[in-house]
């Protein structure tokens, strides 16, 4: 064909098998969330204001045209969770979605800068509910697939208490150093200074405790309140963010809350985040006030989890590489 | 000084590391879903040989490491040094003992080898992945034997030691992988 060029490799990445299981996974999602009467919605991938975690970096876009004659900055949603709620505080009852979410800056064996969440909220559920929820979502889904069982809970402090020896909330970061040295052979990571506690813990996290775990599949709880992201804090002796993670198959696999409803706590965390950023040197986001504005009007008790549908068939086909269960991973688009 | 971020690593990428030239082998980005992004990165020691892993926060930047492989002619050895020659330009380095370590049981003269340049002098050298020698010492051949089990030392031109078929005799050609040091046949013309 004069003029046009044909990419080396068009093909895509998955299989035309893997194809035929991402299709089937879907269907049982669905069903399985039609038969329990949960609805599925559909939210925008492009909105004004993006996520201020400073772990998350979003894609940014212009919109020129109509209404916008010198151009709107829109972003790229990193995750629906905003709009959800939104819906959720206007009386959607319990929701979910399969949607396409982006994030800058990820690719390796389990990320891609483009992919596949399903994520769903149940208003009346705590976290712990919740977590029942997702158990029986995986035995169904991977019915015939791979032998999922229900999953081990234990809380993040007994995690690295059991593993480690280290107390996640009274250890100071040289007991952090310490053990990075002795257990992982690493001696200086000069990015990573003393002031930085949930790096150091993230570093645990990533190196000694995941790898240890291998497939077994496990719920952690109740995390430290740095790190709380959207979950609501439960005081007590240790304060603890109600924030869950689900590891199965050797990848973090979901990510949940027991969902924070103030609208002042929110907009400080926020605010606190995009101190972070600009602190860090990350750009400041604009932070999605329509969200505020949703909790303040009142979003019900509810949580809500995130589940990385292509790492779900990694564990269902045993991949290896998160490029092999997509249709077109980065390096085929 | 040129640098490298870790969004830039991949195989076979040049940097330096406690000040010695390595080169990345595999490089795997770990990120917990809200939190910090490393890299862990397997590496090999250019000058040692030795493989490490490191790990690296992502976004950090490393010094690049001035490495340069080329293709060279193995010339001789006066004992103390391994002496090469570029084929174009036809000038000569000359890499020791540390350098050549074990690639001069396969060296010889007219091959063309790997040479690893860092800052303009050898580090180290790959001989080709098959050479072609002569034995200059074995058990004398057994007539009829064919199937090559078992096999026996012959000892090479270059004095290094392979398992030969009981068939082979003292100055015959043989073709030897030097990546795994096994005989492969006998060499053709």
């Amino acid at each position: 064909m004069p003029g046009t060029d044909i990419p080396a490799d068009w093909r895509p990445g998955a299989s035309k098998k893997v194809l035929l299981l991402r299709a089937t996974v879907m269907a049982r999602i669905r069903g399985f969330f039609h038969e329990r009467n949960v609805l599925e919605v559909d939210t925008p991938q492009l909105a004004s204001a993006a996520t201020t975690d400073p772990a998350i970096d979003s894609f940014q876009t212009d919109y020129t045209g109509p209404g916008a004659a010198h151009g709107k900055p829109l972003y790229l949603c990193s995750s629906p969770e905003f709009f959800m709620k939104r819906l959720l505080a206007a009386g959607s009852g319990a929701i979910f979605q399969l949607a396409h979410v982006f994030r800058n800056g990820e690719h390796g064996a389990r990320h891609n800068p483009e992919f596949m969440m399903l994520e769903w909220y149940r208003p009346g559920f705590d976290h712990h509910a919740l977590m029942d929820e997702i158990d029986d979502l995986l035995v169904e889904v991977l019915d015939g697939l791979v032998d999922y069982r229900a999953a081990r809970r234990i809380g993040y402090r007994d995690w690295f208490l059991e593993e480690t020896g280290l107390d996640p909330w009274l250890d100071d970061t040289c007991a952090f150093r310490g053990f990075a040295s002795e257990k992982l052979g690493i001696e200086t990571l000069p990015a990573l200074d003393d002031t930085d506690r949930d790096g150091w813990l993230d570093l645990v996290v990533t190196h000694w405790l995941e790898p240890r775990l291998g497939h077994k599949t496990q719920f952690v709880y109740d995390y430290p309140p740095s790190q709380a992201s959207l979950a609501r804090v439960r005081n007590g002796r240790y304060p603890v963010a109600e924030r869950f993670e689900l590891y199965a198959g050797g990848v973090e696999l979901a990510n949940g809350f027991h969902e924070l409803t103030d609208a002042k706590e929110q907009a400080q965390r926020f605010e606190a985040e995009n101190r972070c950023r600009v602190q860090r040197g990350q750009a400041e986001m604009p932070v999605d006030a329509a969200l505020i504005g949703a909790l303040a009007h009142g979003l019900p008790e509810c949580s809500g989890v995130a589940l990385g549908f292509d790492r779900l068939l990694m564990l269902a086909t045993g991949a290896s590489a998160i490029d092999a269960v997509m249709p077109f991973g980065l390096d085929h688009v | 000084m040129a640098t490298y971020s870790t969004n830039e690593f991949k195989g076979g990428l040049k940097i330096m590391l406690d000040n010695d030239p390595c080169s990345i082998i595999e490089n795997e980005f770990v990120k917990p879903g809200k939190g910090q992004a490393f890299n862990r990165v397997k590496i090999r020691n250019l000058k040692t040989g030795r493989v490490i892993e490191r790990t690296f926060k992502s976004g950090e930047t490393v010094e690049a490491a001035d490495v340069m492989e080329t293709d060279m002619q193995y010339l001789y050895s006066d004992g103390e040094f391994w002496h090469f020659m570029d084929p174009d330009s036809y000038e000569q380095i000359a890499a020791g003992e540390a350098a050549v370590a074990e690639a001069k049981k396969w060296l010889k003269e007219q091959d063309s080898c790997l040479v690893t340049l860092w800052d303009g002098v050898p580090i180290s050298i790959t001989p080709p992945n098959f050479v072609e020698l002569e034995v200059t010492e074995t058990d004398p051949g057994v007539r009829g034997d064919t199937s090559g089990g078992g096999g026996k030392p012959a000892t090479l031109q270059t004095g290094a030691v392979v398992r030969v078929p009981l068939f082979i005799d003292v100055g015959e050609i043989v073709k030897v992988d030097t990546r795994t040091g096994e005989y492969v046949g006998r060499a053709r013309d």
